[in-house]
């Protein structure tokens, strides 16, 4: 068990979500940045869908019934054990029992996900553990003094020892069309490549929510609703684009001009980029040619 | 005419004429069980169809594309019967604006069988597609904040039930004792796309 003594911001459970059930109205889910997720989860020996916690801007205090072995990942952030800042940062760690380990805000990005060894062991609803604030499944937020089962951990060997940093970079984001480009003027398709995006408070695990050049359209007519994929650039009537995240709706009536690459050839996830950017960041972005 | 739209590395979107052709698409593809099909969505123009993999999506592109789909609704669909007491707070204006009888909206509502085309709005939430072009109205002026679970509703040319408590702008006809929305079954709503359905009037408590 651990205790939740302080969750911060927005602290939730999350793992590889729900697909398979759009058809229903429900999303996928999961952790916004999956890449992330997955190498907490690799430092402690959990299976890549073994269920962690996803922290917004840190913040956050757990208390360890039992001794654990524990790692963070994601946006870097101070670690403590009872008060004793360690290398916790995608390394993994043993956490005594009894022990307080908290995450101070992150240095850059937005979240980071503490997995620990046996998963996090709360209910699955329709397949997954991850809580989506859309659909209202999964454990609620989580909040203070909440108790959280822990699995038992398999019998695999821890098999790394520590992860290096992945180099932050400043590239554009990669774009692919989107299923309404053409209701854009040209205009429009320029400014998202030409000027730079920044990043609005408003956004969440639904959609990361820009302010910039306003994308102007081509095409006045009323869109009846149509699916949406995760990464999707939405343009509502206002012209500024918002990108749906794991949370989004399955379906929605504005026109989507642009889909961000979900990963490059270098394996860097241009998704989980827009999920760790903070409000007041500019994007930019580049169509893929 | 089916025209394909982009939508990312791993998807793709079909465009049709009309939410019965999409429902039938969207069938057609089902039944094809294609590898690497994570995600299928239909809606009222369109299917969205998500691979796991982009190398799946040659084969989706031709199945959307097949010119023997037929544009006429699925017949092979699950029929799902919704046992559906008629005592709607909307039942009295319902049958005065459509010039009909109550009984006769009651009639005409339960003597049809729908198609569930798509799912939207919340969870569960099918709209079926269908309705008598007599009982087709335009939603109401404002929105009810608070409608419960199981309330049997029309809304310009769809019915459908609501399947957890929510705001909504329908006209209600009735109810169902039926739980249309469990996470926890495993089929976790009553009614899918595809399911053929038909609402059965009964009598409700005394």
């Amino acid at each position: 068990m651990i205790e939740i003594v302080h969750p911060g911001p927005m602290c939730t459970v999350q793992d590889h979500g729900r697909p398979g059930w759009a058809h229903l109205g429900v999303g996928a889910s999961g952790a916004a940045d999956r890449a992330a997720h997955d190498l907490a989860n690799r430092l402690v020996g959990n299976p890549p869908d073994a269920a962690t916690l996803e922290c917004t801007f840190g913040g956050v205090r757990l208390r360890f019934e039992q001794a654990s072995y524990v790692a963070v990942a994601g946006a870097p952030c101070p670690v403590t054990v009872e008060g004793r800042v360690v290398a916790g940062h995608q390394h993994p760690m043993a956490v005594p029992a009894g022990a307080v380990l908290t995450l101070g805000p992150p240095t850059s990005g937005l979240r980071s996900y503490i997995a620990i060894r046996g998963g996090v062991a709360t209910e699955m609803v329709m397949g997954s553990r991850s809580t989506d604030l859309l659909s209202g499944l999964g454990h609620p937020p989580l909040q203070a003094g909440e108790l959280l089962e822990i699995g038992s951990p398999g019998n695999d060997d821890v098999p790394v020892e520590f992860a290096p940093v992945r180099p932050t970079t400043d590239t554009a984001i990669s774009l692919w069309p989107g299923p309404r480009r053409d209701w854009f003027t040209d205009a429009a398709h320029r400014a998202l490549e030409d000027t730079a995006y920044t990043v609005l408070p408003t956004s969440n695990r639904i959609g990361t929510r820009l302010d910039g050049v306003p994308l102007e359209r081509r095409v006045h007519q009323e869109l009846p609703s149509e699916g949406i994929v995760h990464g999707a650039v939405q343009v509502p009537n206002d012209g500024r684009p918002l990108i749906f995240l794991a949370d989004h709706p399955v379906t929605g009536g504005y026109p989507v001009i642009a889909v961000v690459d979900p990963a490059d050839l270098t394996l860097v996830a241009h998704i989980g980029r827009v999920a760790q950017a903070r409000p007041g960041e500019p994007l930019r972005f580049r169509w893929r040619r | 005419m089916t025209r394909i739209l982009p939508c990312g590395p791993a998807a793709v979107m079909a465009e049709v004429a009309s939410t019965v052709a999409a429902e039938a698409l969207a069938a057609h593809l089902r039944r094809l069980h294609l590898p690497g099909v994570v995600d299928l969505v239909p809606a009222a123009r369109t299917v969205l169809v998500q691979c796991d993999a982009p190398a799946h999506l040659a084969a989706v592109r031709a199945a959307l594309l097949d010119p023997d789909v037929a544009d006429e609704p699925a017949s092979d669909g699950v029929l799902v019967e919704v046992p559906t007491v008629y005592d709607g707070l909307d039942l009295v204006d319902v049958a005065s604006a459509t010039g009909l009888t109550v009984d006769e909206v009651i009639g005409v509502h339960s003597d049809t069988l729908y198609i569930a085309a798509f799912c939207g709005f919340t969870p569960g939430f099918a709209y079926l597609t269908g309705l008598d072009p007599r009982l087709h109205l335009p939603r109401r002026p404002a929105p009810r904040p608070h409608v419960p679970a199981g309330s049997v509703a029309i809304g310009a040319d769809f019915t459908g039930v609501y399947p957890t408590d929510s705001p909504g702008g329908w006209h209600l006809l009735g109810h169902t004792a039926e739980r249309m929305w469990d996470p926890q079954r495993e089929r976790p709503a009553f009614i899918a796309p595809g399911d053929r359905v038909r609402f059965v009037p009964v009598a409700g408590r005394p």
